[in-house]
């Protein structure tokens, strides 16, 4: 059968298929399992990567099964430029997660690689879905394998670290849910027609504009905490410092990604007379600047590195909702390539803190150094990811802050000088941190067996040093694919901005 | 394009395949320390050989606009087309040359002084990736490409300076040099983001195209944008507010200070300059603050290298004053003066920095032998090597002969033209001559420090100590025959183009004319009288001598003591001694305050108290009290719940949806 036929419902299913699989298999057989189900999954997705035509805005590989037709709910999915590549950093990121939980997961292990493997349908699910209500209850399910993760396998302050994750992340949920449903009968009203259809959504979302505002919060608040905007991101660090180590490397690589993919997908096209009305936007730029270097500062006074690198995070986060607002073709370009960088390179740190865990049981930065000397190999690749997170032109780091800041510039000057001053202080964080770790003298003799990298380790590595590198070197195969996508995004937002306008003079005003 | 320049990539890349193989080499087999040297040197001759083939090229089509060489689409968004490409002419030519010719010289004597340590392939790999990304800075084809370059040589920089990490106070100087670079760095982004939106390209060619057409003259602008990129020039190459990092990157081993931070890096600045000099030329203010700038740098560090008792740190303000010089030249519009001074001063400042890498490492091997921690670094505890060292010892008078200005060495030339040029522009703008006279009196503080510290180090009693001093020896040839190279190169390179009353004048200036005639047409005529010119050209030989002549009378080596029994210097001494106090005064304004804000405001009182304690765990505590209130509802009956829930959904949508 055609592969643009059925390969997003398999992506969705057959995760779901080996987490049963899972459960049914032995113990000590369990993360094997595990393994051979994520690796399949993401052979699985490879294809697309060819199969996605780019130069069109259009949905592809889009299929539908009616649902529960009688309220006009649909399973309907396909991809786009903008969520091709959260697709595939999905399933790529899962086999690099189970191989990190490998040595670190000891007890039981069935139910944690089962919970691993239907979180890969439950975000997955949240990136295809072209149904408002699909993709509702993607985003709920999802919330629920992560809770466990970190509330069982996390560290010792874990109970209240994925209670506030739950609450933080279902309060936002809530809100969403109403205002789907709200712009549902809306809708439904206006046109006559039942249906959670995105598309059908988007044509007729002129009839909700006296709530606009309304229900723009409501999606706002939903995303804003996923991605997480500041003040909502106080449960991002704590989760993150009680998560195991795949926790910390999906919430960080996947989970934030689909509070900055909804609004490129959901409020900013629904709303965009909200979203770019003047007030709006100086609240948004202003607190994705807040963002940017409040999140450096504290990153750089932490002493534990896990929460160092989540707090560099919302630093990360802080350039794509600034490159989302400038909506330019570059700065959303670049807003999408620092979600792929963002995973790569965040998701290697975590994977880097976790290995550092396992060798010294602590995660506290002071309780290292001069350790370059006792594994190079280890030394030598957090190096290069620390640099591609500082955004070292060569690396994928660059690229993406470079589109932006260029794309905003043209919009927003004075936000995006204080942006730019971002590449001062990650510098900063980042390289105290990597010199209170690596270098400095050597004064812990009980590291002075550390091993260095295992060929397990160099497995979770190699991958995504290699796509460091590639997006750095050469990331036009990225960029020519999200391109329509996001020239079409551009045009379509900016044009009811101007009938926007228009109708916000005296004369226009209903 | 003759087919030579179409090498240019080989030149390129062979650094970049050394690093390769030596990194592989420093993980998996360190102690192939013959390898690792066949490959570190090889590459580097090959791409020198190579080199030579491509500026011959260049030579022999004498082209009047740059080859261009496109590679492939590097970062085309939308309007934003950005291609991994090379230009090769006339400018990054001279660049080629320098950087390739001397990086080849200091990569051999490496071989010698870097023998003995554990990091030997590590210190290669190091070494050959600084100049594959040096490479990519001097022949990017726009300015993306050449950042590119930009922040990797900051990278090495980086990564050599804290090469002996162990050392944390080697550590921080690496991390130093890296942040302040950044800041730099961070004007260098804003100078393209404006120039994008202005001009629509970020290509050297189109921009220098459309820059006449595009930006009025002394506009705001053009104004803005050159000083955003003089803020990154400020950053690399170490002037005032920028430079503390240079004299803390001694840390390095001396090979290292010689070419990253004396020859090749740290002229990156002034590489910039010229290479956009259209830009520049249109803005007139900016044009000034580099000159002044240059001046006042030239002039400040030249001060501070009056006190200092390590060799090397006398030599990092040396380079830090003689990059003022440098901006100088390209501030007044004498671009080619300013390249002119980039390449004589690499000569002669590699001679000096490695010449004292051949007296530390002697002095190291000394206390080695003895087991004595003696500062082998402290110019006290030098002094008459030139028994032990005579080679050394030549060549090193050659360079300050050279750096402080005696007539027919390269410096003289150098340094003249540069201030001859800031004199004639004096007509025009009076604020000129104030330049040319600080120029002037930095001149005569080169010539005096550099003599103070050959004093110190090479002539009268030796102050090593009673055992060490018999084990003193003159470096071996693989280090005393690169000294040789470079010191050919000081006394002859001022032949590149001597002043216009002399034959065979200018060759430089005319070489790079197909670079600068863009500029020449915002630039007042740069040519003085052949009476003014004997004129300065002698006054500048009465300044060197001055200096040299005062300081070899003034100051009395057989009084020095040795650092530790040196007395505390008091006043103005120890004001020059600590540096005018700048490092701790950016301490107190800058560092301790950013850091006081992140750790207490921020995370331990906004984050901490303010959002989780009084936002999500007050919530959590409300919460709990209305559950309180909610639990005397709690029947238990499920049906009771369902009723309720509908309830409330309809009631919630009834009041969205009126």
């Amino acid at each position: 059968m055609n592969y643009a036929a059925w390969v997003l419902d398999a992506l969705l299913l057959f995760p779901l298929l080996a987490g049963l699989v899972i459960l049914l298999s032995p113990e000590h057989l369990a993360k094997r399992v595990a393994l051979a189900g994520a690796v399949v999954e993401f052979l699985l997705s490879v294809p697309l990567w060819w199969m996605f035509e780019p130069g069109t805005a259009a949905m592809q590989f889009e299929v539908v099964h009616p649902w529960v037709p009688g309220w006009g709910i649909a399973y309907r999915v396909g991809v786009d430029g903008i969520s091709l590549f959260m697709v595939l950093l999905t399933t790529f990121t899962m086999p690099l997660a189970v191989l990190g939980s490998w040595n670190y997961i000891r007890d039981k292990e069935r139910a944690y690689y089962a919970l691993l493997l239907v979180l890969t349908t439950g975000m997955l699910g949240v990136f295809v879905a072209l149904d408002l209500f699909v993709f509702y209850v993607f985003w709920e399910i999802m919330l629920i394998p992560m809770y466990f993760l970190i509330g069982v396998w996390g560290g010792p302050k874990r109970i209240y670290a994925a209670i506030k994750f739950f609450l933080f992340t279902f309060v936002g949920s809530l809100l969403m849910l109403v205002a789907i449903l709200t712009i549902y009968f809306m809708v439904y009203r206006a046109t006559g027609v039942q249906s959670f259809d995105y598309h059908h959504f988007l044509r007729n979302i002129e009839v909700v504009r006296p709530f606009a505002l309304l229900l723009f919060g409501a999606f706002f608040l939903g995303f804003a905490i996923k991605v997480p905007m500041f003040p909502f991101h106080t449960w991002l660090p704590d989760a993150h410092v009680e998560a195991p180590t795949a926790g910390s490397v999906i919430l960080a690589g996947i989970l934030l990604k689909m509070g900055t993919y909804g609004f490129l997908r959901f409020a900013v096209p629904f709303f965009p007379g909200v979203a770019l009305h003047p007030t709006m936007v100086n609240v948004i730029v202003v607190l994705a600047l807040i963002g940017i270097i409040y999140g450096a500062l504290v990153a750089m006074v932490q002493p534990d590195f896990k929460k160092l690198v989540a707090y560099s995070s919302i630093s990360h986060l802080g350039f794509v909702m600034l490159g989302i607002w400038a909506l330019t073709v570059q700065s959303v370009e670049g807003a999408i390539i620092i979600m792929i960088n963002h995973g790569i390179s965040t998701g290697a740190l975590f994977f880097l803190a976790g290995m550092l865990y396992e060798r010294a049981h602590t995660r506290e930065v002071a309780a290292f150094g001069g350790i370059a000397r006792v594994v190079p190999a280890l030394a030598a690749v957090l190096s290069l990811v620390a640099l591609s997170s500082i955004g070292l032109p060569g690396t994928n780091g660059f690229i993406g802050e470079f589109l932006v800041l260029i794309g905003s510039f043209g919009e927003y000057p004075w936000a995006t000088a204080v942006a730019a001053t971002g590449v001062i202080f990650a510098a900063l964080y980042l390289l105290r941190a990597l010199q209170r770790l690596i270098y400095n003298k050597f004064e812990r003799p009980e590291l002075a067996r550390m091993p260095d990298l295992s060929v397990r380790e160099l497995l979770v590595l190699g991958p995504l040093v290699a796509c460091i590198l590639w997006i750095g070197i050469y990331p036009r195969p990225f960029l020519h694919r999200v391109e329509a996508s996001v020239e079409a995004l551009v045009e379509q937002v900016h044009q009811p901005e101007a009938a926007v306008a228009q109708a916000r003079t005296p004369g226009g005003e209903q | 394009m003759p087919a030579s320049v179409g090498w240019v990539w080989l030149v390129v890349l062979l650094p970049l395949a050394g690093f390769v193989a030596n990194g592989a080499l420093s993980l998996l087999r360190p102690e192939a320390k013959r390898a690792v040297s066949a490959i570190g040197v090889g590459v580097l001759v090959l791409s020198f050989l190579i080199a030579v083939g491509v500026v011959g090229g260049v030579a022999t089509a004498a082209p009047h606009s740059p080859y261009v060489l496109t590679y492939w689409q590097w970062m085309p968004a939308g309007g934003l087309e950005i291609d991994l490409a090379f230009q090769v002419d006339q400018l990054s030519a001279v660049m080629l040359m320098v950087v390739t010719g001397v990086s080849m010289v200091i990569h051999i004597f490496s071989v010698g002084y870097m023998g003995d340590d554990p990091g030997y392939a590590r210190y290669f790999a190091y070494l050959n990736l600084f100049v594959f990304f040096m490479l990519v800075l001097v022949l990017g084809a726009n300015f993306p490409v050449m950042f590119v370059g930009w922040e990797g040589v900051g990278l090495c920089s980086y990564l050599l300076i804290g090469f002996w990490f162990e050392n944390n106070a080697f550590a921080d100087a690496g991390k130093k040099a890296f942040i302040m670079n950044r800041i730099g760095d961070f004007g260098f982004l804003i100078a393209m983001f404006m120039i994008f939106h202005a001009v629509g390209s970020l290509s050297f060619v189109e921009v220098f195209e459309a820059a006449p057409g595009t930006f009025e003259v002394g506009g705001t602008t053009i104004t803005l944008i050159t000083l955003a990129l003089f803020l990154g020039c400020a950053g690399k190459s170490a002037q005032i507010p920028l430079y503390t990092w240079l004299p803390d990157a001694m840390a390095g081993p001396t090979p290292v200070s010689a070419l990253i931070h004396a020859a090749t890096m740290v002229t990156a600045g002034v590489y910039l300059v010229a290479r956009t000099n259209v830009l520049f030329a249109i803005a007139p203010v900016s044009s000034f603050v580099v000159a002044a700038v240059g001046a006042a740098t030239a002039l400040f560090a030249a001060t501070i290298a009056l006190k200092q008792w390590d060799i090397k740190k006398v030599l990092a303000y040396s380079t830090v004053s003689q990059l003022g010089y440098m901006f100088m030249g390209v501030g007044v519009g004498a671009y080619a003066a300013g390249m002119f001074h980039l390449t004589t001063h690499a000569f002669f400042k590699a001679l000096l920095f490695l010449g004292s890498g051949s007296v530390i490492h002697a002095l190291h091997h000394a206390y080695h032998a003895t087991h004595r921690h003696e500062d082998a670094q402290d110019m006290r505890n030098m002094g008459g090597l030139r028994r032990a060292m005579p080679w050394t010892t030549g060549f090193m008078w050659v360079a300050t002969l050279a750096i402080a200005g005696v007539p027919l060495f390269s410096g003289f030339f150098s340094k003249d033209e540069i201030l001859a040029m800031t004199f004639v522009r004096g007509h025009d703008a009076g604020a000129f001559y104030v330049l040319w006279m600080v120029g002037v009196v930095a001149a005569l503080l080169t010539a005096f420090y550099m003599t103070r510290m050959m004093l110190y180090t090479f002539h009268g009693p030796n102050r090593t100590g009673e055992q060490e001093r018999g084990h003193l020896r003159e470096a071996p040839w693989v280090m005393t025959g690169p000294l040789l190279v470079l010191a050919v190169g000081s006394v002859f390179a001022g032949l590149l183009n001597l002043p216009a009353i002399l034959p065979g004048s200018g060759w430089l200036h005319h070489w790079l004319e197909p670079v600068t005639e863009g500029s020449a047409a915002y630039l007042p005529d740069l040519h003085l009288g052949s009476d003014t010119e004997w004129m300065l050209l002698g006054l500048a030989t009465v300044v060197a001598a001055a200096g040299i002549l005062g300081a070899w009378n003034f100051l009395k080596p057989a009084q020095l003591k040795p650092a530790r029994e040196a007395p505390v210097e008091t006043g103005i001494q120890r004001v020059l001694l600590r540096k005018w106090y700048v490092d701790e005064i950016y301490d107190w304004l800058v560092v301790r305050p950013v850091m006081w804000m992140s750790d207490r405001a921020f995370w331990k009182v906004m984050d901490v108290k303010v959002i989780d304690g009084a936002f999500v765990n007050g919530s959590a505590t409300v919460a709990r009290a209305l559950g309180w209130v909610g639990s005397r509802f709690q029947t238990g009956s499920v049906g009771v719940y369902l009723f309720l829930f509908v309830m409330g959904v309809l009631i919630l949508m009834r009041a969205v949806i009126r």
